[in-house]
């Protein structure tokens, strides 16, 4: 009864749209969406659960900015928290001790080394060190040949014995070579085993305890299904690794992977591999990762570009003025200005999820609004504060100022005064469709 | 006499051994979802969803089995769990009995009237391309097949070493040009050989190659028709292999290398150790291309001929 104006404005806006802040309700669909978007991205089945329920628990009463849907803004919540949660303080690899050793593990065929090689490269080039190899990979054939061609190519020492079937001595003797010439660090290329082979990983706890590296990297084809929890969980409970390599992330796999590792074994993910050349190999941006798991970059944009273009006071401003009925022209042509601000018109409608593909064949221009502003723009300032003024007479100089017929004009009116009354439930998304349908057909 | 019997007790023994991780924890999962459980119910529905998503079934191939399953459950009112095992079994089933079309007999078998039998292996990075060659290798050596490899994976570090250790290993012939050469020509050059030397089968390793680079896939295209030149219908076989821990990317290499080369059998690896195999049925119900072979461990009579009822039954052994 004693409430402001302008709160009383504000709950009937909130009440218009129906979809004030985050409820239960009206991000439930999302939710299962997202949880489906991180299932398909082999995000582990109970990781996305316990993931998606934490980002529900966080945004739930959270407001919604005007612009955009709960579900949208839910969708950036996660990402958000993704990126959260993969990041962390991002961790290097130690190199303080001389020779550094680190060890590398993994399953057969995840990369290790090939990983080797790019690391031995990345350390000799880009941060002054003098490498050696170890070829500790005495079970696929021509491994060891591998490793020596991988050496040749980049310029760095390898230690291999074709003799011996003793990983642990390999490994000590290697050590032993480059603590005498002086290598600053070593790298122990390691046989790709089976988490449940456990002859094989008796072997690599052998090499571990005979070195004591300062570094163990667990490889990890980025590719890998549900089963990556277990192999992590089960690498780790053995060898205790510093760090992920998340490799073949060139590849078009959305790499839930790295979700699940991440959250079952909290250790960072230091390196990821993006190509076959020596030098693809990148250090681990966990925003970017977020964007791919999710496969939802899209929408997360859409809601970054409206975030970036949208001013609160602005934006409170046209409320109030929309709650008067005091909407006008200059609004208007505001607004298409900054819908245009955003980007190309096709991309953004497209941006929506579910519209996409509607308008796959549809052909939105991108001038779509010029004429529009044509017409505007021929009215006088009166005129545009004062859309009720235009009467046949007026209609019929803008018609002739922006070179329009009178039945553009005619339409541009009647349009007006549809979103006119639009405006006032915008928010909710089947309206903003239609709304944004009408435009299209504005042209 | 099932159709198990043409089986050696072995074969049976050995997939058995190496789907062991899979079967134990579908099968002591799928046990645990309907214990205390008297009918097959929304919780229970839900469990076996989870079970089905864990063992990288997919979300929608599982989508359909639990929407098979649910339907049967409204239809008879009532299902009671102990029933679960046998519907589940028979709605696996039918979903691989649509693209299995390999010849049923478990043995490693080609066809007679094509003669160099030409196999393409494909696949992406580090799935196990050279291993399988090695070991089907062996197996046709085995059934009295005289086999040329060619080693046309001239890209990755000492991929021809490796080959050519395994062509001594199991003693056929191997045609090599060395790194870097041209994958086509040295696909051309095993041909000739094979057509000179007589040989029933030749197994041409490609280089590893991600399915979204475009030149690698069309590189793919190109050996294919030189090797057309020697022998007009060639490949007869372009093998697809598949990591059996990949996830759902899997579905994606099928889509992209079917697109470039016409894969036409498919060979899954790794199947040993992973609680996995689940894959299996989300590639046999997405794609009409037959799974052929399975590896199954490490040692070179570790692949086996792909069957779907030793396959459906190893999963659901008590």
């Amino acid at each position: 009864m004693f409430d402001s104006l302008s709160d009383k404005i504000e709950r009937a806006f909130k009440l218009l749209k129906g979809q004030g802040k985050i409820t239960e309700v009206n991000v439930s669909e999302t939710v299962k969406e997202i949880r489906k978007a991180l299932l398909d991205a082999d995000v582990n089945y109970k990781v996305a659960k316990q993931f998606t329920d934490t980002v529900k628990e966080k945004a739930l009463g959270q407001n919604v900015l005007t612009a955009i849907s709960p579900g949208q803004l839910l969708t950036k919540i996660t990402r958000d928290e993704l990126a959260l949660l993969m990041g962390g303080a991002s961790v290097d690899i130690k190199l303080s001790s001389s020779p550094t050793v680190i060890l590398m593990s993994g399953l057969q065929g995840s990369g290790k080394t090939t990983f080797s090689g790019k690391l031995a490269s990345y350390l000799k080039n880009k941060r002054g060190k003098k490498p050696l190899l170890i070829a500790c990979d005495l079970y696929r054939p021509a491994a060891i040949d591998q490793l020596h061609v991988l050496g040749e190519q980049i310029g760095v020492e390898v230690f291999s014995d074709r003799e011996s079937k003793d990983a642990v001595s390999i490994a000590k003797r290697g050590v032993q070579q480059a603590k005498e010439n002086g290598n600053s660090v070593v790298i122990i290329d390691t046989a790709g085993r089976l988490a449940v082979d456990e002859v094989m990983m008796n072997e690599i706890e052998a090499v571990k305890k005979a070195v004591d590296p300062d570094e163990i990297l667990f490889v990890v084809d980025a590719m890998t299904g549900q089963d990556a929890v277990n192999t992590a969980k089960a690498f780790n409970e053995r060898l205790n690794f510093d760090g992920v390599v998340l490799t073949k992330l060139d590849g078009d796999t959305r790499g839930g992977a790295a979700l699940s590792i991440k959250s079952v074994v909290n250790k960072p993910i230091k390196f990821v591999g993006t190509g076959e050349k020596m030098e693809a190999m990148d250090v681990f941006h966990p925003e970017r990762m977020a964007d791919r798991i999710l496969g939802m970059g899209d929408v997360v944009t859409l809601v970054e570009r409206a975030q970036e273009q949208f001013n609160v006071e602005d934006a409170r401003k046209l409320q109030k003025k929309i709650a008067k009925n005091q909407f006008d022209f200059n609004d208007f042509v505001a607004q298409l200005q900054q819908i245009k601000k955003m980007g190309n018109m096709k991309d953004l409608v497209s941006m929506i999820p579910g519209v996409g593909k509607a308008i796959k064949d549809v052909d939105i221009k991108d001038d779509a609004f010029n004429g529009i502003e044509a017409i505007v723009a021929s009215m006088t300032p009166y005129e545009r504060e004062h859309p009720e003024s235009l009467n046949g007479s007026r209609r019929q100089r803008i018609a002739k100022g922006s070179g329009t017929s009178v039945t553009d004009v005619n339409k541009l009116i009647k349009q007006f005064d549809e979103t006119r009354k639009m405006m006032r439930m915008m928010g909710d998304k089947k309206n903003m469709m239609k709304m944004m349908s009408q435009m299209k057909n504005m042209r | 006499m099932g159709i198990l019997s043409i089986f050696s007790k072995d074969k049976k023994e050995k997939l058995d051994k190496g789907l062991f991780v899979t079967k134990q924890t579908f099968f002591s999962r799928l046990a645990k979802a309907i214990t205390g459980k008297a009918t097959v119910d929304h919780e229970v529905l839900a469990n076996l969803e989870e079970i089905l998503i864990t063992s990288d079934v997919g979300v929608d191939t599982t989508m359909k089995i639990i929407d098979r399953i649910q339907k049967r459950v409204e239809q008879q009112r009532k299902v009671e769990t102990a029933e679960l095992n046998k519907i589940l079994r028979e709605e696996i089933s039918s979903l691989m009995v649509q693209s299995d079309v390999t010849d049923q007999s478990g043995e490693f078998t080609f066809p007679q009237n094509k003669k160099p039998y030409v196999i393409m292996v494909v696949g992406v990075n580090g799935v196990g391309k050279t291993t399988t060659i090695g070991k089907l290798a062996y197996q046709f050596k085995k059934a009295g097949a005289s086999v040329m490899l060619g080693a046309a994976d001239t890209f990755r570090a000492a991929a021809v070493d490796q080959l050519t250790i395994w062509s001594e290993r199991i003693g056929v012939q191997i045609v090599s040009q060395g790194m870097n050469a041209d994958p086509a020509s040295v696909a051309f050059d095993t041909l000739k050989s094979a057509v000179s030397k007589d040989s029933d089968v030749v197994i041409i390793d490609t280089a590893g190659r991600l399915h979204n680079k475009v030149n690698l896939m069309n590189e793919l295209s190109k050996i294919k028709k030189v090797m057309q030149k020697v022998v007009p219908d060639a490949p007869h076989e372009i093998l697809l292999v598949l990591d059996g821990s990949t996830g759902q990317n899997a579905i994606e290499q099928c889509k992209q290398f079917t697109a470039a080369t016409d894969v036409n059998a498919l060979a899954i690896t790794k199947l040993d150790g992973t609680a996995k195999g689940g894959v299996v049925i989300g590639i046999s119900d997405q794609f009409k291309i037959p799974v052929k072979y399975i590896g199954v461990g490490e040692k070179m009579e570790d692949l086996q001929v792909f069957n779907k009822h030793e396959f459906v039954d190893s999963l659901f052994k008590q």
